[in-house]
């Protein structure tokens, strides 16, 4: 089991890093087209809110649509925060806050 | 007394980090506790998050371990998960441009979907370099390989939902989206890709959601800032 763990673990880390690495190296030396940089300058707006929504309303496993709940409801006020102060230190406590207080509401 | 011109450097990369490390620290909690009851030793907890330093796959790698799942299908299934940092390292690399392989390579080893959206905005701010977001990377992989093991030892230590603190990575990726908005192209693009997503993720297993709603919503952005060109000579510039 012991050699089968640091296999498992070296295995896992190596399929990880190349992802991360090979990006990097070959397109940091590159000169883009245009195309591309605009293409990736919409993905980091892109991969947030793909990240985000899903997040916000599916649960389970397999996933569900579930509207009403309060990780949804509080990412409303959160945003609006973050639209009007720009300030992220403010946003996550706001965010925090407003969860805390939603959850004590809901459950 | 250590007044070398890095420390400055140092300090900066690792306090905007602390957003990050508020959020890992309940993760890793839960990490932590999850791995122990699948049978992993503190020490083999901290080996993984050493060596992968990937949340969602070691939450599902620990949840496969516990189910007897043998070795390959384990590493298959982490490097799909983890297929989205493609994306996000490519984003990245026009912001590490001339740098040596070398400190590409060690920048690559914290690439995680934290560390990218909070160094993007920076980066993009102006007032930002690798320096400062390899101390903010690493700065966030040690709150993550800290707070793992902690939780290997079994105690869950911050009660759960305790002062709204899952809600520390929502809330700045919420605050780091606002940041990405440069004009309406920027929302729409946005828009589409969350509805997307949230689509695909219903529709299909695992997290292949992310990669494709992003590629998808990102190439509509080109070719629409293409037609927006074309016909108002570029007005919508950031």
């Amino acid at each position: 089991m012991k050699t089968d763990y640091l296999l498992l673990v070296l295995g896992m880390g190596i399929v990880t890093y190349l992802p991360r690495w090979v990006p990097l190296i070959f397109l940091s030396r590159s000169r883009l087209p245009e195309w591309l940089r605009q293409w990736l300058d919409f993905i980091p707006a892109a991969v947030l809110s793909a990240l985000i929504l899903p997040a916000l309303v599916t649960t389970g496993e397999p996933r569900h649509l579930t509207i009403f709940q309060p990780a949804l409801l509080v990412s409303i006020p959160t945003l609006i925060f973050a639209w009007k102060t720009r300030s992220l230190a403010g946003t996550v406590i706001i965010g925090m806050a407003l969860f805390w207080v939603a959850g004590r509401f809901f459950s | 007394m250590w007044n070398h011109p890095y420390s400055s450097y140092l300090k900066e990369g690792m306090a905007a980090a602390w957003p990050i490390c508020l959020g890992y620290a309940p993760l890793g909690l839960a990490f932590g506790v999850l791995a122990h009851n699948a049978g992993l030793a503190p020490w083999e907890i901290g080996l993984m998050s050493l060596f992968v330093y990937a949340g969602s796959a070691q939450f599902i790698a620990v949840s496969m371990i516990g189910s007897d799942s043998a070795v390959i299908p384990i590493i298959l299934t982490t490097f799909t998960v983890n297929l989205r940092h493609l994306l996000m390292s490519s984003s990245l690399s026009v912001y590490l441009q001339r740098l040596g392989v070398g400190r590409l390579s060690l920048y690559a080893y914290g690439v995680t979907d934290e560390s990218f959206a909070l160094n993007m905005t920076r980066f993009r701010d102006g007032d930002w370099d690798w320096r400062r977001a390899l101390a903010l990377n690493q700065t966030a992989n040690l709150a993550w390989i800290v707070s793992t093991i902690i939780g290997g030892y079994g105690g869950q230590f911050i009660p759960a939902g305790a002062f709204g603190i899952d809600y520390a990575l929502p809330a700045m990726f919420i605050c780091l989206l606002v940041f990405q908005i440069r004009g309406g192209l920027y929302v729409l693009v946005a828009v589409l890709s969350g509805l997307l997503a949230v689509a695909f993720s219903l529709l299909l297993p695992g997290n292949a959601y992310i990669v494709m709603a992003s590629v998808t919503a990102a190439t509509l952005g080109v070719f629409l800032r293409k037609g927006y060109g074309k016909g108002r000579e570029g007005a919508e510039e950031s």
